[in-house]
């Protein structure tokens, strides 16, 4: 048993439940109890979808536990069938289902269905979570829909070249983009304008907005782009062993990734190198470098997200923005290993959990000026008085925008600068703030361009207060309870001096001050104490 | 058809209910704990379930950004699966842990789910044992929010339930009924209301000449109400079917009247309880004429928006019957399909007398059935949960959606007007807006 206040992902049959609702002409029949059907407001409510996903629920009760549930389970595949006539069907699991065993895959495999293609989905919900159900998924429906098509052992792979011998343009798959993933939308477009301007056109977008129909030409392609590693890799892992289709595996995110993605593909293509001038296509090495943006410099950014994003973030803030990462996980436990090699390149251990109140922690004690982060380090973020932009999913509705927003390409780059860098405070208040402590209006941690009227409060929690108040198992409990002797104090003149402190590295100044001043063995911190350390840290 | 505010339809031919079993589009009874846990800060929900109990009261809380967690889930492992011991071992720890760290917590909720029941993991008993072993210190109460067994708000019905025998007894039964002098007797509001309307009505009542009122859930958890033969219950909520029972079964007297749900209904509601009091007729519609003026008037703006339009509600919280019957009576709406997702006819007798005859009722759903009945009717508003309004708003169906009824200030005179509004703004919004 675990407590858990926040989850980062859903349930494996969630992940189902994107590949579902994310294609065109494919049902889903999940075989769940009364209730689980919430789910379908993460699609019409956050994704604002039109139309309901394509979603069956057995919605037993307790009173169908005495009776025959195997039988409502059969009774709602024929129905869903005779209503919806999918051209493929998924037959799964939710969690409680999963207790009963009806096993629906085999009850579905049984019935005359009328030909349409069914998969039956194996989603251990007590083990595994949200993106698992959905590379799953989609991995078996591709498999299922290519059986047919599937090469004998042994036949050489085609060549990814060989659209120069049949006199065409060269072609690639986007696969991974998906409902409730985070910016895909627009991802794609973004993509498939910037392969387009290049001269390679995209073959099959999967699996959003693809059909059953679709996915059987993903052979044609001679290339597949992993877009989004999480859902995406372990079928384009197959595709690559099975039809010998090699994979491009740079994420396009941030100008660097993208001219390293475009670099790949050529290659793997064989296409001539191309000079890049991402300079003419994207406004962020511009605005990076431009005066305005020095304040910029060293600001200390915590990272966390899936992996995919978390990666690509860190190289966007340390290289192209010039923040100096102080932090850098990811809940996801299946590309861990990504993850860490990344953290390793910044001189970071990298955080890999999924337990909410440990990245809260984590962020606390890196007192970092910016938080990159999902919808959860909101929360976290707003208790310790710090800015925060969303990289990644678990995302709410106010991340799946109305306007053009892609993370990748140039444009997604244009969007990275503008939307990491607006919470911040903009670098004349910084001045003025750090100058003129008494101003009525524009009071300390205010940031006017938010419009907000009050303060943040300043991330001076330590650790262990944090882990006291959000009221869950945190540190050991030694952490919790200082033991009073060796922890040194501040006198008044300390206490001054550190309120001069501009309070967005107040923070950090208490810890290391109060850390010199254990190395020294002082017992109270005075103003005089605070240099010393200031200048000792410094050093 | 006008509706009318003032024919009361009391001989009405009993309504007949078509009973409709398949795929429901409800929540779960987990979900009550979003309104619960702001009602009493002071107790924490935990819920034993899975991956899914979490995620789902997450999605539902989600835009609420939280310093304070208030609620979280345990979530059974694969190992609490395979040893029910280990599972109760675990729970101790989990709680152990928890109560350590939250030491200000009074009340704590075990709160059951599917997974939890359908292994019959005992938590009546994992609350009992936690019980002797906190001593006192914190209250550990248990009740089920499974979807397997409740719908959405009868989730506080059974966490209402839960906290019935820990109400103090209050002292001996007055001789005979409307014998004991209305100073013995106490009133007592069953289920969740906002506090300012709280507050609205206990002045309310007290200038009526009630002065003893209470209410259930409190706003401090271990600020129970007493309960006992002197005790009157006028429930706010049409849901608390298991409640009112258990507080009939410890001898108090359940009001019988419509829910006070507009001006009507809550006029009725009110003056239902004043007579169970013996109260000075003068005295009482001194404070309800005026109140039912204003609210009229409130109505009225609205009722221009809403009468004639024809109006079809999909089963969610049980509040369907009032909410039809309030705008088919004092907004003049036409009344195409009420659904509900359970139909106690006891607690809704009032309601009932009070629909017009003939009214198609529906307890229960096939949800693919009961659209195909909506996209055949097509009527003015839809009434239904958030993972139907806007598949239907895109069929080109105006829909209010229902969740937001059991967050909202909608009880008592003053709040008609608003309630209405509720209803009266996706249309007067369908009108307003303009691409072209
Ligand atoms: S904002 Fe979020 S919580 Fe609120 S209704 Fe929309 S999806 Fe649901
Ligand atoms: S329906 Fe059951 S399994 Fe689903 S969230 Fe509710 S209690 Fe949990």
């Amino acid at each position: 048993m675990e407590l858990t206040l926040w989850t980062y992902e859903g349930p494996p049959h969630v992940g189902a439940l994107r590949i579902a609702a994310s294609m065109e002409g494919v049902h889903l029949v999940l075989h769940a109890p009364q209730g689980d059907t919430y789910a379908d407001l993460l699609f019409t409510m956050i994704e604002r979808r039109q139309r309901r996903p394509p979603v069956t629920y057995t919605t037993f009760q307790a009173r169908d536990l005495g009776g025959d549930t195997a039988e409502l389970v059969k009774r709602s595949i024929q129905e869903a069938v005779d209503r919806f006539q999918p051209e493929a069907l998924l037959v799964g699991e939710s969690c409680t289902a999963e207790l009963i065993q009806d096993q629906p895959g085999s009850l579905a495999a049984g019935m005359d269905l009328g030909g349409a293609p069914v998969v039956s989905l194996e989603l251990p919900a007590y083990s595994k979570k949200e993106n698992w159900g959905a590379a799953e998924t989609f991995y078996q429906l591709v498999r299922h829909l290519l059986k047919a098509q599937m090469p004998a052992p042994g036949t050489p792979p085609p060549s990814p070249q060989r659209w120069r011998a049949e006199g065409r343009r060269p072609r690639v798959n986007l696969l991974g983009p998906s409902l409730l993933g985070f910016r895909c939308r627009d991802d794609v477009r973004e993509l498939t304008r910037l392969l387009g301007a290049e001269g390679i056109d995209v073959g099959v977008v999967a699996p959003l907005g693809a059909r059953p129909a679709d996915l059987a030409r993903i052979p044609a392609a001679d290339a597949n782009v992993c877009l989004y590693p999480e859902v995406a890799g372990s079928v384009c892992s197959w595709l690559e062993r099975r039809f010998g289709q090699p994979v491009v595996r740079t994420v396009p995110i941030g100008i660097g990734a993208t001219r390293d993605f475009l670099g790949e593909l050529r290659q793997v293509l064989g296409m001539e190198e191309q000079p890049m001038a991402p300079e003419s296509s994207s406004q962020l090495p511009w605005y990076s470098r431009s005066v305005d943006s020095t304040y910029l410099t060293g600001k200390r950014v915590f990272i966390f997200g899936d992996a995919t994003h978390a990666i690509a973030a860190a190289r966007v803030a340390s290289r192209e923005l010039g923040f100096e990462v102080v932090g850098l996980g990811s809940y996801s436990r299946e590309l861990a290993r990504d993850v860490r090699a990344a953290a390793r390149e910044l001189g970071l251990e990298a955080l890999i959990s999924d337990d909410y109140l440990e990245v809260e922690r984590a962020m606390a004690e890196a007192m970092p000026e910016l938080v990159l982060g999902t919808q959860m380090e909101r929360h976290s973020a707003k208790r310790l008085g710090i800015p925060c932009a969303v990289i990644s999913s678990p995302l709410h509705v106010q991340d799946v925008p109305a306007r053009h927003a892609p993370q990748m390409g140039w444009e997604g780059a244009n969007e990275l600068f503008d939307s990491w860098v607006h919470p911040l405070m903009m670098g004349l208040e910084e001045h003025l703030i750090g100058m003129f402590r008494h101003d009525f209006e524009f009071v300390e941690g205010h940031r006017s361009h938010l419009g907000g009227q009050a303060p943040a409060e300043p991330a001076t929690a330590p650790a262990s207060t944090v882990a006291l108040a959000s009221g869950s198992p945190g540190p050991a409990s030694e952490e919790r309870t200082p033991v009073g002797t060796s922890d040194p104090s501040w006198d008044p003149t300390g206490e001054a001096e550190l309120a001069k402190i501009p309070f967005f590295v107040r923070g950090k100044v208490r810890r290391n001050t109060e850390a010199y001043a254990r190395e020294q063995g002082l017992a109270l911190i005075d103003g005089e104490a605070l240099y010393a350390a200031k200048a000792h840290f410094s050093a | 058809m006008g509706g009318s505010t003032t024919v009361a339809a009391a001989t009405a031919p009993a309504l007949e209910v078509r009973r409709e079993s398949g795929q429901r589009e409800v929540f779960c009874g987990l979900t009550s704990i979003v309104w619960l846990h702001r009602r009493m800060p002071d107790a924490f929900f935990l819920v034993v379930g899975s991956r899914t109990c979490a995620h789902l009261i997450q999605s539902a809380a989600g835009v609420m950004i939280f310093a304070e967690p208030r609620f979280g889930t345990a979530i059974l492992g694969e190992r609490d699966l395979a040893g029910l011991a280990d599972a109760n071992e675990e729970l101790d720890r989990l709680v152990a842990d928890l109560l350590q760290r939250r030491p200000e917590i009074r009340t704590l909720f075990l709160v059951g789910s599917c997974p939890s029941e359908v292994i019959k993991l005992d938590l009546a008993k994992a609350a009992e044992r936690l019980n002797t072993r906190l001593a006192g210190q914190v209250r550990v109460l248990n009740y089920t929010g499974s979807g397997i067994e409740t719908t959405f708000t009868q989730g506080e019905d059974q966490a209402l339930l839960a906290m019935v025998p820990l109400m103090p007894r209050a002292p001996a039964a007055p001789a005979a009924e409307g014998a004991a002098p209305a100073a013995a007797q106490e009133l007592l509001i069953v289920g969740t209301l906002a506090d300012a309307v709280e507050d609205r009505l206990i002045s309310l009542f007290g200038r009526m000449g009630i002065e003893r009122v209470r209410s259930l859930p409190p706003r401090h958890s271990r600020d129970l109400p007493a309960i006992g033969p002197g005790t009157r219950v006028l429930l706010a909520q049409p849901f608390l079917s298991a409640t009112a029972r258990a507080l009939t079964a410890l001898g108090a007297q359940l009001i019988s009247a419509p829910y006070p749900l507009g001006v009507e209904g809550s006029a009725a509601w009110m003056a239902a309880a004043a007579a169970t009091f013996g109260l000075d007729d003068a005295r009482v519609a001194a404070v309800l004429d005026p109140l039912v003026e204003r609210g009229r008037r409130a109505v009225a703006p609205h009722r221009e928006i809403l009468e004639g339009k024809r109006l079809f509600l999909l089963p969610d919280s049980q509040l369907e019957l009032s909410l039809a019957r309030f705008l088919q009576r004092e907004c003049g709406m036409e009344l195409v399909e009420v659904g509900t997702p359970y139909l106690d006819r006891a607690l809704l007798e009032s309601e009932l007398a009070l629909l017009p005859a003939g009214t198609p009722l529906t307890e229960g759903q096939h949800v693919e059935n009961q659209l195909d009945r909506v996209r055949a009717a097509r009527p003015d508003l839809v009434v239904c949960g958030l993972g139907l309004a806007n598949p239907l708003e895109a069929e080109g169906i105006a829909t209010k959606w229902s969740i937001e009824l059991v967050f909202s200030p909608i009880h008592g005179c003053d709040q008609a007007g608003d309630l209405a509004e509720l209803f009266s703004r996706p249309l007067r919004r369908r009108n307003l807006l303009r691409f072209s």
